[in-house]
């Protein structure tokens, strides 16, 4: 159950999925405020702690989410031969979204030479400058990015959605839980009777 | 007649400050310059930064230091805090704005002379797209022929600017609304 099948996500591809979910949402509601904190607010230099702490542990899991992934059976997509291509296309973007995202971060506050400090357990080494004002470049870049993932992020709920009310297929209850081959034979049954 | 010798007196004058008065380009290509600022940080200690691109020159001649003249534009977007987060967001719209705000500039209006080296120069300082006029307190520090046959001359020179006559309101606190310029800069003579 750990494992992916042919037809449902294992516990630890859901667990990783929903964790990046909790977390996208938290950093970018995060990242907006906090770039606006007054000078004097409690928040000034915890926030982007955080902030920073909470993108190097995410780089890490998505990266090893990346690996996991690689290692696996994908469940066999879901729905009409254009959804099952666009899906294709917006997950590989996702990934790509929020690897751009790690590294525009991590180029910003790593531009002099200082390295990211996680939650006082490791530090994440500088690599230097690479560009000029990479700062704020990178700033930029990491900006927009994040409003790309929660655009497409958007995309990818409705589609969810649309799936699950719509099409009444398992797409979304597969990454609720773990289904059995017979679940999923049950559910086609049911869905032809309709 | 009278009036043809003063005219010819007053142009003859006019042509000797211009001949006298030396032109110097401040060295930024060799380094022998630079722009620190200083502010309180919450009032407990000085934070130091600088601007590490900038251009200016001036004229100087040390029997006439009233009519001394100078020019600097400074690049904002070089300010260097040696923090690339602080820096960028000192360079972000709550503060220098340098995407609309690219320059600052000095222009020296009126040189007054203190003795002793020391001048007041005035002059019309451009930051953040707002102009004031500012009095730079001016020591000079030495002149003469370089190794390299050149000539050049030395001054430094410090102000102080209030944030906000520049429009720049972002709160630091109480102790933080004002930075302390620094100049320093060489010449070299043309």
């Amino acid at each position: 159950m750990l494992r992916n099948s042919q037809s449902s996500f294992g516990w630890l591809a859901i667990f990783m999925h929903w964790l990046s979910a909790i977390a996208v949402f938290s950093m970018f509601a995060v990242g907006l405020w906090m770039v606006d904190l007054d000078y004097y607010n409690e928040w000034y230099t915890t926030a982007p702690y955080y902030h920073k702490s909470v993108g190097i542990l995410l780089a890490i899991v998505t990266l090893f989410r990346v690996f996991w992934k690689s290692k696996q059976v994908a469940p066999q997509a879901l729905g009409k031969k254009w959804e099952k291509k666009a899906a294709k296309v917006a997950h590989f973007a996702l990934y790509i979204l929020l690897l751009c995202l790690f590294i525009s971060g991590y180029l910003i506050s790593t531009a002099d030479g200082r390295g990211i400090e996680v939650f006082n357990w490791f530090i994440v080494p500088s690599m230097g400058e690479f560009v000029d004002n990479q700062e704020d470049l990178a700033g930029a870049f990491h900006d927009w990015l994040a409003y790309g993932l929660v655009c497409l992020v958007v995309l990818h709920v409705l589609a969810a959605l649309k799936h699950h009310y719509l099409d009444k297929d398992t797409s979304l209850v597969r990454m609720l839980k773990p289904l059995s081959n017979q679940q999923t034979i049950q559910q086609k049954k049911q869905k032809e009777n309709l | 007649m009278k009036k043809t010798l003063l005219a010819a007196g007053l142009l003859l004058s006019l042509f000797t400050v211009g001949a006298n008065a030396a032109e110097y380009v401040i060295d930024t290509k060799g380094a022998h310059a630079s722009v620190n600022f200083k502010i309180q940080h919450l009032g407990y200690s000085w934070l130091l930064g600088r601007f590490n691109s900038f251009e200016g020159q001036f004229s100087y001649d040390a029997d006439k230091p009233t009519e001394s003249t100078i020019s600097v534009t400074i690049d904002t977007n070089s300010v260097d805090s040696n923090h690339a987060e602080r820096d960028k967001h000192l360079k972000s719209n709550d503060f220098l704005y340098v995407d609309k705000y690219p320059q600052a500039k000095f222009v020296s209006t009126k040189v007054e002379e203190l003795g002793g080296g020391k001048l007041k120069v005035h002059g019309d300082f451009t930051l953040h797209g707002m102009t004031n006029n500012i009095v730079i307190t001016t020591n000079k520090i030495g002149e003469g022929k370089d190794p390299w046959g050149g000539y050049r001359a030395g001054f430094e020179g410090t102000t102080r600017i209030f944030m906000a006559d520049y429009g720049i309101t972002k709160n630091l606190g109480p102790a933080s609304s004002h930075v302390d310029l620094t100049l320093h800069i060489e010449g070299i003579k043309q």
